[in-house]
């Protein structure tokens, strides 16, 4: 077919031009636990898009419908124009999936090798331990590694096939962070390549740093979708926080331009686009405030914001 | 789009499961060892039974014995713990073909019971001199490694339908009385009646009957052997495939 000559050209698109990766509408339950109330979402070559949300928000769930572990309820799942379960999509995917297990008697070599069978254009085994730094774990068996190896020899077995689209679900978790600097080195270049990515991570720092697009889910459903700028420019510009001689009260902020409001103790948190006209009226009444900070919300302040009080 | 040829995953697939049973010692030692300490303990009596030396026909039982072991446990066990780590969940998502998974399985499973059958055969030999000719040696390992099959399937069945902290306790449940049974310790006219009317209904007297049968015991209606474990193993890829869909049902739709 035209184009999947270069596997590293952003060019390349599925049979039809649609997206390597999408989800239509798509519900799925679990009995009576709807853990995907109508998801849309598309996935294009050389987009890296880092799904975000709280646990239990459907992440998982909509990973498993596009890589074709699931079917969806309702809607529909395609990967490369196809359904995800058919072989022709998932030689040219990869996948990372959250407690996975490998077998343990196999030496880190040999699970690569017989991975790259599974595929019909391999990457050199070489090339393949070097992209996930394992180039000195090559001769270990897989129970002698540590969870952040384990991880890495995951990441390892996503890519050997040399994928035009990788799910990579919570990728980082037990790497040091020297490990995940590295690791995010290669997923850049990655997507530079052309490759599309999915990512799910409780990193929002990662999202940030890797994500060309972020889709904000929350109990089931797409609360927010965009760049991280744009998603960040969704909530009050700045974080503000102080301590207070005496406790304080939801109504000691009422009427007050602010969001997310967190009382601790005698420590308060909140997030407001105004700071000054909110610190003015505090200070206006009478408010004893100590310790006082303002900086600017993150990725972490603008989910938070987008995923806290929905039910 | 492409897809990658069938061969070569066949091939590593095969190599990998091989490699991966070979370095479980708890597997690797007892499906070889075992039936070779057994001998020692019963093969080496003095007599005859039928036509041939009591050594000889002990020989053909243990043989009979350490196939039907590997068949179990091989498949058994690792199906169990495959699932049991979610292992299956991430050979999912790849383009593993099934053929290729399954051929692997069953090739290392006839692998390994070749290697425990000729262990068997040198150990017979060394502390019994037993000796066959050449011709019977063939005619019981090729009767034995096809006849597996069955057993294969049930081993797939019993780690589909079972946990892997399950499966190794029923295999054990299953298989030593099964054999016991089948008079694969102890001929079946010198075990209780109702056993000997329980024996010609379990799959493992008509296995036993095809070994005795290679190394010269006379067996009538061998064909009708070949029948009952035919239908096993019908009966235990439909009991296999129904497991494998109830398992699709729960973790994978």
């Amino acid at each position: 077919m035209p184009g999947s000559t270069a596997s590293s050209q952003a060019s390349i698109r599925s049979a039809d031009g649609r997206p390597f990766a999408e989800l239509v509408d798509a519900h799925k339950s679990y009995g009576d636990v709807q853990a995907l109330k109508g998801v849309s979402l598309a996935v294009n070559a050389g987009e890296l898009v880092a799904m975000l949300g709280p646990n239990g928000a459907g992440k998982t769930t909509a990973i498993s419908l596009m890589t074709g572990l699931r079917k969806p309820t309702s809607g529909s799942a395609r990967l490369f124009g196809l359904a995800p379960t058919d072989i022709r999509a998932r030689s040219r995917m990869g996948v990372m999936l959250q407690e996975s297990g490998v077998p343990l008697s196999l030496r880190v070599r040999e699970i690569v090798d017989l991975f790259r069978t599974y595929y019909p254009r391999p990457l050199p085994t070489e090339r393949v331990l070097e992209i996930a730094s394992i180039s000195d774990l090559g001769g270990k068996l897989i129970s002698q590694l540590s969870g952040g190896q384990k991880q890495r020899v995951y990441f390892a077995l996503a890519v050997c096939g040399d994928p035009d689209m990788l799910f990579l679900d919570e990728p980082t978790v037990g790497l040091d962070v020297a490990s995940r600097r590295a690791f995010w080195e290669q997923v850049r270049a990655l997507v530079g390549g052309g490759k599309g990515i999915v990512l799910t991570t409780h990193y929002l720092e990662e999202a940030d740093a890797l994500a060309t697009r972020v889709v904000v889910v929350d109990h089931g459903v797409k609360v927010a979708e965009g760049s991280p700028a744009a998603i960040k420019d969704r909530v009050p510009g700045k974080k503000v926080s102080f301590t207070t001689a005496g406790p304080l009260q939801d109504a000691d902020f009422r009427d007050l331009a602010i969001q997310n409001l967190s009382i601790r103790d005698s420590t308060v948190e909140l997030l407001t686009n105004e700071p000054e006209a909110v610190l003015k009226a505090l200070f206006e009444r009478g408010t004893q405030i100590r310790d006082l900070e303002v900086v600017g919300a993150g990725l972490e302040e603008a989910v938070l914001s987008l995923t806290e009080g929905r039910g | 789009m492409k897809t990658a040829r069938l061969l070569p995953m066949v091939a590593a697939q095969t190599r990998a499961e091989f490699l991966k049973l070979w370095r479980l010692p708890a597997f690797s030692v007892t499906s070889i060892a075992l039936p070779a300490v057994f001998y020692l303990f019963i093969g080496l009596q003095q007599g005859q039974y039928s036509s041939v030396n009591i050594h000889t026909y002990i020989l053909a039982s243990l043989a009979a014995y350490a196939a039907v072991n590997v068949s179990l446990f091989s498949f058994g066990i690792s199906v169990a713990v495959e699932r049991g780590e979610r292992m299956d969940a991430l050979m999912r998502a790849t383009p593993l073909r099934p053929i290729a998974y399954l051929i692997g399985k069953v090739a290392t499973a006839i692998g390994f019971a070749f290697v425990a059958l000729v262990a068997l055969y040198v150990v017979a030999y060394i502390l019994g001199k037993v000796l066959l000719p050449i011709d019977q040696y063939v005619n019981l390992t090729a009767r034995l490694l096809i006849g597996m099959v069955p057993f294969i399937a049930m081993g797939f069945a019993v780690g589909y339908l079972f946990g892997p902290r399950a499966a190794l306790p029923v295999i054990n449940l299953v298989y030593l009385p099964m054999a016991f049974a089948s008079g694969i310790f102890f001929p079946v006219r010198v075990l209780p009646d109702f056993i000997q009317k329980i024996a010609p209904y379990l799959p493992m007297y008509h296995y036993g009957r095809l070994a005795w049968n290679a190394v010269g015991v006379s067996e009538e209606n061998l064909l009708q052997s070949v029948l009952w474990l035919a239908g096993y193993l019908v009966l235990f890829t439909a009991l296999t495939i129904w497991a494998a869909q109830r398992e699709e049902q729960r973790r994978f739709s």
